[in-house]
């Protein structure tokens, strides 16, 4: 696939390079807020808004910010964006507002969003930048969900907020799912994580098996040097 | 002549103990309490024992199996993991439970981690606080409903621990020959401190363990305990020692899971470093933290501290050492 068109940018966010699986970027958040799939979608969400906003103003000042001040000037620009949103949901939706709390101001310094305007749209023109946003707030989105969904499903039961599997009433006999609790609890968003991604790097490498090559080297723009992907073939010794 | 002249790596001193032989000796040495337990607290602790030991060599044998990796269930160390784990159960707890805490010892612990040798901390205390964590009501409910012709005639009833927990300590309320005997509540394999003392007799005896860590462990408890209750302002009081150095698990942890090798200081200075923050750490669980029992805490946390331990306590090799 031709690198930098926007087709290919949100395949390279959502699976290629997974910013959560692959990338192992933004763990704080990935870790803290993923107690249940609804807070992993709004997380995502919110990330992506901001992601893709800041990607495309960045973008946009690319030729106008001085080599030498380009952290605090992007840092600026995402601040300004995450003061929108939290503001936003603070009025339209305050309970997602609620159960994100401090994790929303913090975005501000996720190094998902620092990360992608260093490494593609500080470099790239607006368009390619916007749907690099996109697709990886896409791909973060997916994989905190995901993470969400399995934890509030071992951990109570629960999919959604929805009661999946009928629990079990100890006082009236009733069988049922006992809830383990452990996985709503901070250690199993470790096991979770891992699991995951042992999974998915289990289906990439029999892709590679197979020939596929996951790791095409052209579909990166070359910046090894803030790339976590492992399998890339172009990586520097 | 051949076998003479035959040159080989070291090393050239080889003993006869194996692992698999370690590991027997300390299934052997765990038996008087696994059936002290039974004989206290009835056909169903049996049941717990049994399901654990067997699900633990299941799980071993399944990793093998679909890892294709040779098979290490004779080595004997899933064994007295699943004992270990059963011995650290409730004797009440739905089958089920020990089958998930030894798969999660077994798989997440041990083997994830590269098998016996490489675990970070005691696979049979990991997979008793997921457990302690995940049904936190299963796990301190201690309650007998009936007994096989073991000692226990009370229905209901806390555990030392958490009776000193819960009601401050009582004059009599529990007495010592009962902490000694293990005729109280608790785990299955914890509450008698003289078929434990069997089991560590018959441990130093095979040289299978040394006294560093237990007696260090124990000994840095005690004076913390001692020292809480001069400062305290209760006075010093012999039998509230005893109901914590005899009524919880200290006694089964410190004799067979602060030993266990792989998550160990190899250092003698290291043993003794390891021993003391133990006995500290678990007096301060104890006496200062939400739940009555610490020691299992206080075993996979200091299996943590290891490696800098062994490192801060790393001996001066030969003609290295002085100040020059």
């Amino acid at each position: 696939m031709k690198a930098n068109t926007p087709a290919e940018r949100l395949i390279n966010g959502i699976v290629k390079e997974n910013p959560t699986f692959v990338l192992m970027l933004g763990m704080c958040p990935t870790l803290a807020v993923t107690t249940s799939a609804t807070n992993g979608i709004g997380m995502g969400l919110t990330t992506t808004v901001v992601l893709a906003a800041s990607n495309l103003m960045i973008s946009l000042l690319r030729k106008f910010i001085p080599d030498g001040v380009r952290m605090p000037a992007f840092i600026v620009v995402v601040a300004s964006f995450v003061t929108i949103v939290q503001m936003l949901l603070e009025g339209f939706i305050p309970s997602l507002y609620a159960s994100l709390g401090i994790y929303i101001p913090l975005i501000v310094v996720n190094c998902i969003i620092l990360g992608r305007a260093e490494a593609y749209a500080s470099k790239n023109p607006p368009v390619p930048s916007l749907f690099d946003g996109i697709g990886m707030g896409l791909g973060f989105t997916l994989s905190i969900t995901c993470i969400g969904a399995v934890r509030e499903l071992i951990g109570a039961g629960q999919l959604f907020g929805a009661q999946v599997l009928p629990l079990a009433d100890s006082a009236s006999g009733k069988i049922g799912y006992e809830p383990v609790t452990i996985f709503i609890l901070a250690p199993g968003a470790f096991f979770v994580l891992a699991f995951l991604s042992a999974l998915q790097n289990k289906f990439k490498l029999g892709a590679a098996k197979r020939g596929i090559d996951p790791s095409n080297p052209d579909s990166c723009g070359g910046a090894c040097a803030s790339c976590g992907n492992s399998m890339c073939k172009g990586r520097r010794e | 002549m051949e076998q003479m002249l035959n040159v080989s790596s070291n090393p050239h001193v080889r003993d006869k103990m194996t692992t698999s032989r370690i590991m027997q000796l300390v299934a052997l040495a765990l038996l008087p309490t696994t059936l002290f337990g039974v004989w206290n607290f009835g056909l169903h602790a049996l049941l717990v024992v049994l399901v654990s030991v067997a699900s633990s060599v299941a799980f071993e044998w399944l990793y093998d199996y679909l890892m294709h990796k040779p098979n290490t269930v004779t080595d004997f160390s899933a064994v007295v993991t699943g004992l270990l784990l059963g011995l650290n159960m409730p004797p009440q707890i739905p089958l089920w439970m020990p089958v998930l805490g030894s798969g999660f010892a077994i798989i997440i612990v041990k083997q994830l981690f590269g098998g016996l040798g490489q675990n970070f901390m005691n696979p049979a205390l990991a997979g008793r606080c997921f457990l302690m964590i995940s049904f936190a009501g299963k796990m301190t409910d201690f309650s007998v409903k009936k007994n096989f012709g073991g000692v226990i005639d009370a229905v209901t009833g806390a555990t030392p621990l958490a009776a000193l927990k819960a009601q401050g300590f009582a004059e009599g309320s529990v007495p010592v020959q009962n902490l000694f005997l293990g005729n109280i509540q608790g785990t299955i394999g914890e509450t008698s401190a003289i078929a434990i003392l069997i089991g560590a007799v018959i441990l130093l005896g095979f040289k299978i363990i040394d006294l560093k860590v237990p007696l260090t462990y124990i000994c840095s408890f005690a004076v913390f305990v001692i020292l809480y209750m001069l400062f305290s302002g209760m006075g010093f009081d012999v039998n509230y020692l005893f109901s914590h150095l005899f009524g919880g698990g200290l006694m089964l942890g410190a004799w067979f899971m602060a030993t266990d090798y792989v998550t160990t200081p190899i250092t003698p200075r290291g043993q003794l470093f390891y021993g003391c923050i133990l006995g500290i750490l678990t007096a301060v669980f104890r006496l200062f933290g939400g739940s009555a029992e610490g020691v299992s805490y206080a075993i996979i946390f200091c299996n943590l501290l290891v490696p800098v331990i062994e490192r801060l306590t790393r001996p001066t090799a030969f003609g290295k050492g002085g100040k020059a």
